[in-house]
Order: structure tokens, then sequence, then C-alpha cells
């Protein structure tokens, strides 16, 4: 176990590392620099700018003062806000983003594992076909198309929830349901198809021969075996929650990380884009071991080597 | 078993049965699939006919007299605050939302089923390293790649092919090299190679071609999520630009206007989302059918 951990740790650091220097030698590939799109500087104003950056530098030095930086989470100061660093901003968007994003986790997995038991139980019935009827369309609405008509309908419409912002618990309603709506489709695939595979096998038959309540046999020797397939799409359901956590908070006016990110990806703020997506591949890695670790916790027959 | 008996048994099972015919037949009797390819097929003509539709406006004519307009005969979906007919938008965006779906998938093929079918057939220290780099790319979302391209690179519509292309072919290489390992010491392939065929024959006439059912399955649903990814940058302003519009960006400009003219996000957020749940459909349909352990299971 303690092996396990250790050799996932230092398979860490490399791909920590080749994604770094992705991302690093990219933007030094890109055509113009951060201060393109403004308007035209005089050449000593812009050679002042290059020297503060350290963008005068050579480029091997700019590389491994890059790596010692990022290491600390220090990507410098934004360059379209100049008089904040990077790190600040992550640390003030990040527990916003986390507390959406923890919310819709929470929710897809309280609302799909109910949904996906009931269909395995009653598979090929009309609720089992109702159910999962539900879970393509949810899969195939995206957020950014959900969001909106939740807008229209339940504050616009219905005056029930305010349509934007992050100002007390009323406002995280319509956020959290947009960013979850796709994830309790797919975890409730997810849970119908695991529990369907366990109903199947011989303890099952032999739970029920010895008498024991339908109740019993599911919740308390099937699910633990059936939910193996949500668990391991933690790691991927938390990447792409992030992911959706950019079109709602945009959609919202959540000011979470995810929104810093859009709006320096379109104002080609090279060093806050950089850091959000280099803490957020690390926060992933770390998430993913995490549930490998589970995975084997939950499931005695998987051996960690 | 005499040579009568193996006859017998021949006429029994009727005429022979490839993968393909089977599958057609399994798929044909899955109403849902069906019903869907029937409307992608019809989304896919109208959108890329949509020039040369009698009867359909200009998606770019203005007429600023009208403004935003709730559909009416002359403009069944409405028109938009400048009074552009929103069919017509839905219909022009839909080609560009297609096509960068239908490119996307394309690279996505080319690169996983080349990168895949190398390194497994390789094997050994390039299959290794090959499958390394493919570890480390699986590590980042693969949206932040493409959103990564699009900050540092010009945000062209050919920019948005390569770059979505290019983070969709890791599973498709994954899928390929699974297949090519299992196929790589089955018997015709030896005797391919007792016949003198060189690796690069091998690989592509004997081994990619019998990687095909998974790979039909896994591309099709490649393309709902190409065009979902393309439409989700779109509403960020990261993808497709001005004056181009996709279905994505229609949304986005729908959305920012919806509480005085809720239907022009409506309706394009209903004509990707219908195209998004009949390419699943369709892909579900197509693994069902293809899918050789069901087979086995029905005979």
């Amino acid at each position: 176990m303690t092996r396990y951990v250790a050799r996932r740790l230092l398979l860490f650091v490399p791909a920590l590392w080749a994604i770094a220097t992705l991302t690093f030698f990219l933007m030094r590939l890109a055509p113009g620099g951060p201060f393109n799109a403004e308007r035209d500087i005089p050449p000593a104003a812009r050679a002042a700018l290059a020297q503060k950056y350290g963008l005068d530098r050579p480029l091997a030095e700019q590389y491994a003062t890059f790596l010692v930086h990022a290491v600390r989470l220090d990507f410098g100061p934004s360059y379209k806000f100049p008089t904040r660093s990077v790190r600040e901003i992550i640390l003030e968007g990040f527990p916003v983003s986390a507390e959406l994003g923890g919310w819709a986790l929470l929710v897809a997995l309280l609302a799909g594992i109910p949904l996906g038991v009931i269909a395995a139980q009653r598979q090929n019935t009309a609720s089992d076909t109702a159910v999962m009827a539900v879970a393509l369309a949810g899969v195939s609405i995206p957020g950014f198309v959900l969001g909106p008509l939740l807008v229209l309908t339940l504050s616009l419409g219905l005056y029930w929830l305010p349509p934007a912002l992050w100002e007390g618990p009323q406002s995280r309603v319509l956020p959290v349901l947009t960013l979850s709506a796709a994830y309790v489709a797919y975890v409730a695939r997810l849970t119908r198809a695991g529990m369907l595979e366990v109903l199947r096998q011989d303890f099952i038959r032999t739970a029920r021969a010895k008498g024991l309540p339908e109740r019993v046999v599911v919740l308390q020797h099937a699910l633990r075996l059936g939910l193996l397939p949500v668990l391991s799409y933690l790691g991927p359901a938390a990447a792409a929650i992030i992911m959706g956590s950019l079109v709602v908070e945009q959609i919202f006016a959540v000011p979470g990380l995810g929104r810093y990110l859009v709006n320096g990806a379109f104002s080609r703020d090279y060093t806050l884009v950089m850091g959000v997506v280099l803490f957020y591949a690390a926060f992933l890695m770390a998430l993913n071991l995490l549930v490998d670790l589970a995975y084997a916790w939950f499931d005695p027959r998987v051996e960690l080597k | 078993m005499s040579a009568a008996t193996v006859s017998t048994a021949l006429a029994a099972a009727g005429p022979p049965r490839s993968l393909w015919s089977d599958a057609r037949r399994r798929l044909a009797r899955n109403r849902a699939a069906v019903a869907s390819a029937w409307l992608l097929a019809l989304v896919v003509l109208v959108c890329f006919a949509a020039p040369r539709l009698p009867g359909l406006a200009d998606p770019a004519a203005q007429d600023l007299r009208l403004g935003a307009e709730l559909p009416t005969i002359a403009h069944p979906l409405g028109t938009d605050e400048l009074g552009r007919d929103l069919l017509a938008r839905v219909l022009y965006g839909g080609r560009i939302s297609l096509l960068v779906g239908l490119v996307g998938t394309l690279v996505s093929l080319l690169v996983g089923v080349g990168w895949g079918a190398v390194a497994g057939y390789a094997g050994g220290k390039l299959d290794e390293l090959m499958m390394r780099v493919v570890d480390v790319l699986y590590a980042l979302p693969n949206l932040f790649l493409v959103i990564l391209l699009m900050v540092f690179f010009s945000r062209s519509l050919l920019m948005l092919f390569v770059a979505l292309g290019l983070v969709q072919w890791l599973t498709m290489a994954r899928i390929v090299r699974g297949q090519v390992l299992t196929l790589k010491h089955r018997t015709f392939v030896e005797a391919a190679r007792a016949l003198g065929a060189s690796d690069r024959s091998i690989v592509l006439r004997h081994i990619v071609p019998n990687t095909l059912g998974p790979v039909v399955v896994y591309a099709t649903l490649t393309v709902p999520a190409v065009i979902l990814q393309e439409a989700f940058l779109s509403f960020l302003g990261l993808g497709v630009q001005p004056p181009d519009a996709s279905w994505g960006t229609l949304i986005a400009d729908g959305a920012r206007v919806m509480a005085l003219f809720p239907w022009l996000v409506v309706f394009p957020g209903l004509a990707l989302s219908l195209t998004l749940l009949a390419f699943n459909f369709m892909g579900d349909g197509l693994r069902d059918a293809l899918d050789p352990q069901d087979g086995q299971q029905r005979r």
C-alpha cells in the first residue's frame, strides 16, 4: 500500500513537469506577446515591461525560473491585472469554485445513485425506460443550454430564485442544479450498469436463496460492488465538473476560478491561464490518486502493486 | 465431424453471416437508433444544403425595422434583434457545428488509429514510450489543452479543428492499441507474415481493418463530444469567431438577450440538444449491435 502510494506520487512529478513544460513552451511559441493587444506602446516602455516580467532573459533562464516558482504556485503578477498576483487570484477564486463543484458532485451522487438502483431493480420495465430516457436527455442537454432555460423559467418567469450572483443560499441553487444535471444522468447510467452486472452474480442468488429480504440484498450486498463504476468515474467527473464550472460561473456571474480562467483566456492573460491550468492539473491528479486508493479499499479483489 | 454433417449444419444456419450483416440486422431492430439515424441524416442534409434551399432567407440579411420578432409564417423560428431570420441562422450555424464535429472526429481518427496501431504492433520500448505520452496528456482535462491552444494561437476555424481533434485521439489510441495487441498474434497475421508481407501492409491491410468495429462505435460517440466541446468554447467566446456562427455562438448571443427574446436561446439550444441526443442514441445502438459478446449471449 505505502509502496503503491509512493510509486504513484513519483509518477505525479514527471507528469506535472511535462504539463508545465508543454504550457511554458506553447506560450513562448505563440505568435505575439501579451502586450500586443494594447494600442502601440513606445519601444522604451515595451522594453521596460519586458524587463519587469523577465521576458528579456535567455529562454533557458526563463524556463528555470518558471519551474522553480511554479512549485510555490508563484506564477508572478497577472498580465492584465498587474497589481494582483496569480497566486492571490487562485487562492481567492478556488474556494468559491470548490464549493460550487462540491455541491454539484454531491447532488449528482445523491440523485443519480438512487435513480440508477431503481432502474436496475426494475430492468426493462416502464420506470427503467423512463429513468434511462431522462438520463440520456440529461447527458445531451449541455449546461449552457440548461442554465439559461432554468433562469428563464425559475427566476425570470416565476421569480423563485435569483438569476445570478453568489450571495446567500438561494443564489446557490440554480448554479448547482445546472452544473449537476448532466452528472446526475451519468451517475444514474453507471449505477444501473454496475448494479445489473452484480445482481446477476452467484453470491446474490445465494443471498436471496437464504431468504434475505430484497432490500438487504440490494442495499447491503449488491450496492457495494455495484457502485464501483461510479467510484472510478469520480476522477473524470471532477475534471468534467471543473470544465462545466467555466460556463456555469459565466452564466451566473459566480466569482470563482473558472470565471477568472475564461476572462484570462479571452484577454490572453498568459500567466493567469497557465497558473490556473497547472493548479487544476495538479489538483485533479491528486484527486485521482485518492479515488484509486478508495477503489482498492472498497473492492477487496483489487491488489495495489 | 463428417463433411455431410458440416454441410447440413451450414444449411441450417442459413446463408453465411458476417459481423457487419449481423450488426445491420440487430441495428435495424433498435427503433430509437434507426429513428436517430434518420433524424441525423435529415439534419445533415438540410444544414449542408442550406445555401441552396428555396425560400430560406439570407442569414446575414438585416431588417432593423422588424427587429426581434416571435415566429411567423415568413420567419418560422422568429428573428433576432437585428431582424435576421433565425431559421436560416440555425441552419447555417449547424453547418459549422457539424463540420467541426466531423472534421475534429476525422483528425482524432487518423491520429488515434495511427498512434495506437503503431504502438501496439511495435510493442516493447516504443509502445511504452508512446503510451506514456498518452497517459500524461490524459492527466490534463482535454479542454484545458484546447483552451491553451486557443489562447496562445490565432482563433481560426482551422485551429479549432486541429485543437479539438488533437485532444480527442487519446481514447481512440488506447482502444486501437488494445485491439492490435490481441490481433497481432492471430494466425491470419502469421500467415500474412509467412507469405512475406511487409510490416506496413500487415498493419494497414490485415490489422487495422479488423479493429473497425470498436473504432466505428467510438467515432460515432466522438462526433457529439466534439460538437459539444465546440459549442462550449464558442459559448465562452473562445471557439468559432464572428462573422462565422455556430450553434454555440447562437446560444451565447441568445443567452445575452434571453430576458427579452427567449426564443433566441431556446431554438438553437433545441437544435444542439436534439442533435447530440440523436448521436448518442445512434452510438449506443451501434455499440449494442457490434458488441460480439452480446451476440454470443444470444446464440
